[in-house]
């Protein structure tokens, strides 16, 4: 499994043939379910953005996402199947949530301390999968498994457990964190410090890739990591690199996820944005440029599909129906464009 | 003691379904990712399935079905769009999670038929092995002939061998007159139907019934048990019994008062553990010692068929 | 029983590897196919034996058309072939790769007639032992028995020579003789003319995808030749300098390198000097470059170079000590798929500041390409380039300054223009100072260029020798464990 990061060619044509694909399988499915498919897509949009609270409500989702696929972008680069986020992101919400109960020094002091914190222990996690995968020859995806498996156990541990609320042990997370530990919000949802950290990811992320030694390393440790090896790269450093920055910006999208939308530990803290991060990757053909808007399409659709369980009876996992019928179309579309491509290039010389 | 092995035994089997219907598929080169996924809407199908006709039989047959069809169509994007198979898989395995989801909410909580008990006449008299292997449901014997099946088709036939050098060297079977992509579509579609029973199997016999992600992260676990097995059935079938017992373990010690604060990650440790289990068979050290000591090598060795996840294109 | 093939047409991608080739081979005739690397002997002959299809033309086969879609096809009408690495599968035993893919099941049955049918030519199996414990020629054994065994009447064989002994060419040579004294149509795919020479009736030269001759043999060396490159051979010969101080030297190095064991091993590369390592594949060549390039560590003894002691430093290490290491697979150990030009001159270069400047990057790639007069763009990705041009590249990437070069197969598989184009580059540089080691299965490229040629067999150093007082013959013979002289 040397070439492991799939070269996928995308054309604007393959993305709007695999929206339109998508969409029509999904009304499909709402059909056979017994709803409407324009009342439900209606849903879907004014669930999402219907209101100024909504849309602060679906940008705050958007900001985690963002995060975590900023990371996976640079992992994907190096080759490495990152399945571990999840646990990176748990991890990075740990470690905030532990800033945001134990230390008292004013709202600055906490979320700067929260966010380095998080950034620490999502790298901290992230690293050891790369170190089990680069002096272990542990596969990533088995390796990073076994983290997400570990995380998981100690975040339902310490809800039920060292942190469980005044009185009782539930599985609903810990007691509310104090204000000044809470993201400072316009309005009552929307946090500016999160919206610049995911904007300063992108574009860190994307400029990385684009103009620097390290990404072109990357990029080429991720293509043939023996090729880039003999050609003089220190692979092992670069994957670790890689791992420790995936990890890093999983970290932050855990600390967002606890300091500035559900402000206490919940067990599924992660909310699932590690995987969806791999599938708006997929999408975005791994490329920084396309991670954002990609990003808020898949956000708005899970957020709004929450809408659509409580208007319409449908199981709100018709969102991940989408999402993942969207990637797998897109995927597949792409796949029979290049391959046509291939074949093309002997037609059009004759 | 006898009673626990048998529950073992009952647990893991559609581990067992699972991991030697990916080893098939991967013996032949091609890796099936979405077998959390495929196991998930097989077990939501199955059970939906059987409460709707009331056949077990008609259940495991839709179950198998769903899943061949995911394998198929990873076939599919890797043999006719050159596709990565990691890739095409997970996205698969997402899917399927979340379609089970969506199509099964009518029928959570509802309870359905299970697959018959049967104790084997004379047999099941046996002291010991008699309870521990021959007084269960129907579909535990199933995997027993599952596994026996597949380790003598792959090892001792001569289709097994033409198995085997489809996922080894594509280009010398093609060279040998063997429709190469023409058989890993059959093996990845074949592997398919066992990872379907296997998820009929927990809805129908184990777990009875059908909750959202009921079988969550049991196909991750038999993706990982398929290399811990050194793609051998029968190896793969003890990770599949070692999984199985640190599940009852989990399960007896949930009661045990020492562990009361923290029986809710109890559930959790099985996944952990035998991950980390297959994390030290991983290990550089691990090998070496392997290599190093020849008489535990055969048992140790865990090479991939050399053309694992690789397209075969002739020229 | 007569084999034709009228003109087969097969094109990849721009290149037209087969352009209307036609050829007739009559039975009992060793009938040699000629032509340089590329020249599309290997096309023609996998469409032959069905492994690949052809855009167009026909198989004839004792005036039968042919319908070939698959190998099996191929099988069945008694087509053979026998590919130049052969198609064995070598985890596998011997009796599993004889039986895999033939319609009989029983295999007492069938490990009596692989005994039986090698025991007429002189070769033995051990049906147990896996394929990859076997020789080169060992597998190409196993394999002719078994394509005989599956009722092949038409032989081929591609490159059969490449990594086989003198012993076992004599005995390859011998059996074919007998095959086609017995009736079978036998052709052999070779770019040595003198094997074809010594061996074949009749041979057929291939210049560029075309058949351009069909002639009896013998016949004059001059005439083949011209067939064959379309112009007179010139070659590039060597003047040997004088060799100047010590570059690298190995003293008393042990290596475990999986089945080759290196002992004892004491040797020095001169500045200005080149050292040719000759043996089988796999007979210990890549473990000494691999130890030379830092890449394996020796179990004792040490690697110094320069006066400065590199054991156990690492390839990395070995690198900034300007020791250089170029492995054959040239897209597999060498440059990278999906990175173009451009990038890979940034990424063998040096690093000016973290930041890339693409306009100087294009610019200065542009001049290197021009420089090497590598055929692509500074935008081609590096599997778009041709063999020989990812050669002219890979050469290109390295820095000037080079104390010790370490190759794998500097010209294997590239035409003769190429081929002499990237040993008047390795001249040059010898000529500046660096010191070359190299492997090579061409033992006239070893004979031409070394100064010392070093032998391997059986993964240990069988002997060293000045490549001025040796032969071919002597050169071959050593390879394979024999020492005539």
């Amino acid at each position: 499994m040397t070439h492991r990061r799939p070269v996928l060619h995308f054309r604007a044509g393959s993305r709007l043939i695999a929206v339109a694909l998508a969409l029509g399988f999904t009304s499909l499915l709402v059909a056979v379910a017994g709803a409407s498919p324009i009342e439900t897509f209606r849903l879907l949009w004014d669930g999402s953005l219907g209101t100024g609270d909504k849309f602060a409500n679906t940008v705050m989702t958007w900001v985690p996402l963002v995060l975590a696929s900023a990371g996976l972008v640079i992992t994907f680069s190096a080759g490495l199947w990152n399945i571990g986020v999840e646990g990176q992101i748990v991890m990075g919400a740990i470690a905030a949530s532990w800033v945001a109960r134990e230390v008292d020094l004013g709202t600055a002091g906490i979320i700067t301390l929260a966010i380095l914190a998080g950034l620490a222990g999502g790298l901290l996690w992230g690293l050891l999968a790369g170190a089990l995968r680069v002096y272990g020859r542990v596969n990533e995806i088995f390796g990073g498994l076994g983290l997400d498996f570990v995380a998981t156990g100690l975040v339902v541990y310490l809800v039920i457990g060292p942190w469980k609320r005044a009185g009782i042990a539930s599985t609903s997370g810990t007691d509310p964190f104090p204000r000044e530990a809470w993201l400072p919000t316009i309005g009552n949802k929307l946090a500016p410090i999160a919206v610049i950290l995911a904007v300063l990811a992108v574009v860190g992320v994307y400029a990385l890739m684009r103009g620097t030694y390290f990404g072109l390393r990357l990029k080429a440790v991720g293509a043939n990591a023996t090729s880039a090896f003999i050609i003089g790269i220190r692979t092992h450093r670069y994957l670790l690199a890689a791992m420790a920055i995936g990890g890093a910006l999983a970290g932050v999208a855990g600390t967002v996820q606890v300091i500035g939308f559900q402000h206490k530990l919940v067990p599924a803290i992660s909310g699932g944005y590690g995987f969806l991060g791999i599938l708006v990757v997929l999408l975005a053909a791994y490329r920084a440029a396309f991670i954002a808007p990609i990003a808020f399409f898949f956000v708005m659709i899970s957020v709004g599909s929450s809408q659509l369980s409580l208007r319409l009876g449908l199981d709100s996992s018709i969102g991940g129906v989408i999402q993942g019928t969207l990637v797998l179309v897109a995927v597949l579309v792409g796949g029979w464009q290049a391959q046509r491509a291939r074949h093309g290039a002997v037609a059009v010389e004759d | 003691m006898e009673a626990t092995i048998a529950t073992i035994v009952a647990t893991a089997a559609p581990l067992v379904y699972a991991t030697v219907g990916e080893t098939i598929a991967e013996k032949a080169g091609v890796i099936n990712l979405s077998l959390d996924g495929s196991i998930l809407l097989s077990a939501m199908t199955g059970f939906a399935t059987t409460y709707v006709t009331g056949s077990v039989m008609l259940g495991f047959l839709a179950a198998m079905l769903v899943s061949m069809v995911i394998a198929a169509l990873i076939a599919f994007a890797s043999i006719e769009l050159k596709l990565n198979q990691i890739a095409i898989g997970f996205v698969l395995t997402l899917l399927a999670a979340e379609l089970s989801s969506f199509l099964g909410r009518p029928y959570v909580g509802v309870r359905g038929t299970s697959v018959p008990h049967w104790r084997v006449p004379l047999l099941s008299d046996i002291p010991f092995l008699g309870k521990v292997l021959f007084d269960h449901n129907l579909s535990v014997y199933g995997s027993f002939l599952a596994l026996i099946a597949a380790y003598v088709f792959i090892f001792r036939t001569k289709r097994g061998l033409e198995l085997q050098g489809i996922g080894e060297r594509p280009e010398a079977a093609f060279a040998r007159g063997i429709p190469v992509n023409r058989m890993r579509y059959l093996y990845t579609v074949i592997g398919g139907a066992l990872v379907g029973i296997a998820g009929a199997a927990y809805s129908l016999d184990v777990k009875f019934g059908w909750r959202e992600n009921l079988t969550l992260n049991f196909g991750w676990i038999a993706l990982a048990i398929v290399i811990f097995g050194g793609w051998h059935p029968v190896r793969a079938a003890f990770g599949c019994y070692l999984f199985g017992a640190l599940q009852v373990l989990a399960l007896k010690l949930q009661p045990v008062s020492a562990f009361q604060g923290v029986s809710q990650i109890l559930p959790i440790l099985p996944f952990v553990l035998m991950i980390f289990t297959l994390v030290i068979v991983y290990l550089d050290w691990f090998r070496r010692f392997g290599e190093r000591h020849p008489r535990w090598r055969r048992l140790l060795s865990s090479e991939p068929p050399a053309g694992i996840g690789r397209v075969f294109e002739r020229e | 029983m007569s084999l034709e093939l009228r003109d087969i047409r097969k094109r990849f991608g721009a290149v037209r590897a087969n352009d209307g080739v036609s050829l007739q081979v009559e039975e009992g005739a060793l009938h040699g196919l000629l032509g340089e690397n590329g020249a599309g002997k290997s096309t023609l002959m996998k469409v032959l034996s069905g492994f690949i299809e052809a855009d167009a033309g026909q198989v004839i086969l004792n005036g039968r058309h042919l319908e070939m879609s698959s190998p099996r096809d191929a099988i069945t009408a008694g087509i053979g072939m026998l590919h130049q690495d052969p198609l064995v599968f070598l985890p596998f035993s011997v009796l599993d790769n004889f039986v895999l893919g033939s319609p009989n099941a029983n295999r007492v049955e069938a490990g009596a007639e692989l005994r039986r049918i090698g025991a007429g030519f002189g070769f033995s199996f051990d049906l147990t032992a896996p394929a990859r414990s076997l020789t080169v020629g060992e597998r190409q054994q196993l394999e002719i028995v078994r394509l005989l065994w599956l009722g092949a009447k038409v032989l081929i064989l591609d490159e059969p020579t490449t990594g086989i002994s003198a012993t076992q060419q004599a005995l390859l040579f011998e059996t074919l003789r007998t095959l086609a004294a017995q009736g079978m149509i036998v052709i052999f795919v070779s770019h040595k003319l003198e094997e074809v020479e010594a061996l074949c009736d009749r041979v057929t030269v291939m210049r560029r995808g075309k058949a351009v001759g069909d002639v009896e043999l013998p016949a004059p060396m001059d005439q083949l030749v011209e067939m064959m490159f379309g112009r007179p051979l010139e070659v590039t010969g060597r003047k040997p300098g004088g060799p100047g101080e010590i570059a690298l030297e190995l003293t008393d190095v042990c290596v475990d390198d999986r089945l080759v064991s290196l002992e004892d091993l004491s040797m020095s590369v001169r500045h200005g000097e080149i050292i040719g390592l000759a043996g089988l594949e796999g007979s210990g060549q890549r473990t000494l470059l691999r130890t030379c390039a830092g890449l394996i560590e020796p179990k004792s003894g040490s690697v110094r170079a320069a006066g400065v002691d590199l054991t156990s430093r690492g390839y990395h290490h070995h690198l900034s000590s300007r020791i250089h290491y170029l492995p054959a697979g040239r897209l597999e150990e060498g440059l990278i798929r999906g990175v173009t030009i451009t990038e890979h001159f940034l990424l063998a270069g040096e690093q000016t500041g973290p930041i890339i400047d693409w306009a100087e990057a294009r610019r200065r790639a542009d001049e290197m390409l021009r420089e090497h007069s590598i055929v692509g763009t500074t935008e081609s990705t590096a599997e778009s380039l041709s063999g020989g041009n990812q050669q002219r590249l890979l050469l290109a990437l390295m820095p000037d300054d080079v104390a010790v070069l370490l190759m794998e197969h500097p010209t294997r598989g590239l035409d003769l223009a190429s081929a002499d184009w990237v040993w008047n580059r390795l001249l040059a540089r010898v000529a500046g100072e660096t010191a070359i080691v190299f492997s090579s299965a061409d033992l006239d490229e070893l004979l031409r260029y070394s100064d010392r040629i070093v032998v391997f067999f059986g993964g240990r150093v069988f002997k060293v020798l000045d490549a001025r007082s040796t032969d071919s013959e002597r050169l071959a013979h050593l390879i394979g464990g024999r020492d005539v002289a």
